[in-house]
């Protein structure tokens, strides 16, 4: 067998992974748990110590248990939130280690192998471990051992108690004297095995392992022995590290709380030139920015920010912080600025370059940027032609600020010139009017004005498009003429054959 | 009625005009096109007139003109002397539903000074503002070998003579020429 440095593994286990995060932010002495809706019915899915107490478990329907307990409190689960969490702790997790992967929904493996003794030797890591999550509100179940399972048996059914307690903790080559007397659940089996095993006799790591594997492995197949094997090392087992994505988010700490204004943007450009460090780095751009202002009351008032492409120059992007700043209410003050790119794009390094249609392109993006920060980015809009003969379909708006592979280019030569199908320059919804026929009507009233045909061309016979689904042409074809008038004015009126009736659509102006 | 294109058009560069009449979109279409660079388009989001860019096709390239649509005229005014004052943009056109009073109008013309950008107000009739460097009323009229004949009229200039023209446009040329008055 293999005989060098052995591996060490961590477990870290968080039974009350929802419920912790819930008290922290609003914290309650009493019982309380957390309700998931499964199956049409609200059911408990975490809950603290003192709803444990009251006799309450997990998966218990929520009406028996505010039955038992009346003092019960509760909140939705949010399953996204804890899982975005559970991400957080794995980040703090790589203080210890480098190598650090998830383990199901609620738990962490920390292969620590050879990285101990920074923090002073195994039982001190899991002291450290244990202390700073207690403090930070979180109940974990701590295993260390060589390997991952027998690891995740310590944290689960003897977790780690202290320094002077001989649990949640196997020495090299000590797994099977740590391991033997845990009930064979620990192995991560299957529901079923378990049972059928315990109805055999074995209910601990200990009697199985000493029984003979060939009959075992028969009756049970060969999952069994691969977990016992996982777990006392004689197969492998791997911590799969999660790969880290770049992490674009920074924060400021500030020992008094803040107020002013131009405090906060003292601050927000403190925080912006490291984030744009991190772009540079990753030669990418922020799209889209989100500073979260933390007041001393802990609200927390964020500002949004939009950008019309993506940029990471610190001053161009503080100058476009100015408004939303501005209309922060600071309340009693904040002390804690946070920075986060919130979606981020490709932007590779460019030679600098004084072209000025690149200057003036720059120019107009920032100018995009910021009347976004008052109206909107999606309400700066670009028209992009599109291929259809119907009017109102003929093209669309996007924002400006929509990444475009490329710029929409419109037919160079006007197709509206005096011959061909001109299009008027301001399209409305139809405007019904009273006339009869299939000619242009001599005289009709819009808008309250008289109006006279002084000359009509047409017809331009548009069929609706039969694939759209369109209300407006429900009354089926149309036949567009040019009107114009003796008054001056230049309509478009358009006239239904399949549902008699004129229509004004626009105006030649 | 002179025969040459006024003195006043092109519009003024870092001035801020009004134009009002049912040939207004055209006058601002026209404008955007003598112009290189790009147009800001502003309009109040409750509008249901649209701009159409397949008529716009004759006049300018749609693709060089961006529509901001604002809740209410405040907003509107502010996007409008940001990017009148920045220059980014070489034309703003403003669609007003109210008339501007003397600050607002003023505002806008210092922030076109700065920026060296023209603005244009399309206003309803008798809703000029003081502050304005020229007021054109543009009414389409009929003839009947042309059909995009307008009568222009110069009703507000600071820095120069008032007038009338009838003009017509060019689509091959794309220029707009005065039509002579002795053809009549």
């Amino acid at each position: 067998m293999f005989d060098g440095i052995g591996q060490r593994v961590v477990c870290a286990w968080f039974p009350r992974l929802g419920s912790d995060r819930a008290l922290r932010l609003h914290p309650f002495d009493g019982p309380f748990a957390l309700t998931l809706k499964q199956n049409n019915a609200n059911r408990l899915y975490c809950l603290n110590a003192a709803a444990e107490q009251q006799g309450l478990h997990r998966g218990m329907a929520y009406s028996d248990a505010r039955a038992f307990c009346p003092d019960l409190q509760s909140r939705p689960a949010d399953l996204a939130g804890d899982e975005a969490f559970l991400q957080v702790l794995h980040r703090w997790a790589l203080r210890y280690c480098p190598w650090v992967g998830f383990d199901g929904p609620d738990g962490l493996a920390l292969s620590v192998t050879g990285s101990a003794h920074l923090v002073g030797g195994e039982i001190a890591l899991l002291d450290d471990m244990q202390q700073s999550l207690a403090d930070a509100g979180f109940s974990v179940r701590l295993g260390l051992a060589d390997t991952r399972g027998a690891a995740w048996a310590l944290a689960h059914y003897r977790a780690y108690a202290g320094p002077d307690k001989p649990s949640g903790f196997a020495a090299p080559g000590q797994s099977l004297q740590a391991l033997g007397d845990l009930p064979i659940a620990a192995l991560r089996l299957e529901e079923k095995t378990i049972v059928a095993l315990q109805r055999l006799g074995l209910r601990t790591i200990g009697s199985l392992a000493s029984k003979p594997r060939g009959p075992l492995a028969r009756r049970f197949g060969p999952d069994l022995h691969l977990r016992l094997d996982q777990a006392l090392g004689d197969m492998p087992e791997p911590v799969n590290p999660k790969a880290e994505p770049p992490h674009y988010g920074v924060r400021l700490t500030l020992p008094e709380p803040i107020g002013l204004a131009q405090d906060v943007m003292a601050g927000t450009l403190r925080l912006l030139e490291r984030l744009c460090e991190k772009l540079k780095a990753q030669e990418a751009g922020a799209r889209r920015l989100c500073l979260t202002l933390r007041r001393v009351d802990q609200a927390n008032q964020q500002v949004e920010l939009k950008l019309a492409r993506p940029m990471r120059d610190p001053q161009r992007i503080l100058a476009l912080f100015e408004r939303g700043v501005g209309a922060v209410e600071a309340g009693y003050g904040i002390d804690q600025l946070r920075l986060e790119a919130v979606a981020v794009e490709d932007l590779p390094t460019e030679q600098a370059s004084y072209f000025v249609g690149g200057r003036k392109k720059e120019q107009l993006d920032d100018l995009i940027s910021r009347l976004g920060t008052r109206i909107g980015l999606e309400n700066i809009q670009r028209f992009v032609p599109s291929d259809t003969h119907i009017p109102e379909r003929s093209f669309h708006r996007v924002p400006a600020a929509h990444p475009l592979s490329t710029l929409p280019t419109w037919p160079a030569v006007p197709s509206s010139g005096a011959d061909g199908h001109p299009r008027p320059l301001r399209l409305f919804t139809a405007e019904p009017i009273e006339a009869s026929g299939n000619r242009p009507p001599a005289r009709f009233r819009w808008r309250r004005m008289a109006l006279t045909t002084a000359r009509a061309i047409g017809p331009e016979r548009i069929a609706p498009e039969w694939w759209h689904e369109d209300n407006n042409w429900r009354t089926g074809l149309r036949d567009y003429w040019r009107v114009e008038t003796q008054q001056g004015r230049r309509l478009w009126l358009y006239y239904t054959p399949q549902n008699p009736g004129w229509f004004v659509q626009g105006e030649f102006a | 009625m002179s025969d040459d294109l006024p003195a006043a058009f092109p519009i003024k560069r870092g001035r801020v005009h009004e134009a009002q009449g049912p040939g207004a979109w055209s006058f601002a279409a026209i404008s955007a096109g003598l112009m290189d660079g790009v147009t800001l388009w502003c309009q109040e989001s409750w509008h249901s007139e649209q701009l159409n860019p397949q008529g716009l096709l004759g006049f300018v390239d749609p693709a060089s003109v961006l529509l901001a649509k604002a809740r209410d005229q405040a907003e509107l005014l502010a996007i409008a002397e940001e990017s009148l004052r920045d220059g980014a943009v070489s034309l703003v056109v403003m669609e007003l539903s109210r008339p501007l009073n003397l600050t607002a109008g003023r505002r806008l013309q210092l922030a076109a000074k700065t920026g060296r950008s023209t603005g244009l107000c399309l206003i309803a009739d008798a809703a000029g503002s003081a502050a304005a460097e020229t007021r054109w009323r543009c009414d389409p009229a009929f003839d009947a070998k042309d059909w995009t004949r307008q009568r222009w009229s110069l009703t507000k200039n600071k820095s120069g003579i008032l007038g009338a023209w009838d003009v017509r446009w060019n689509w091959a040329a794309r220029r707009l020429c005065v039509v002579s008055s002795v053809r009549e």
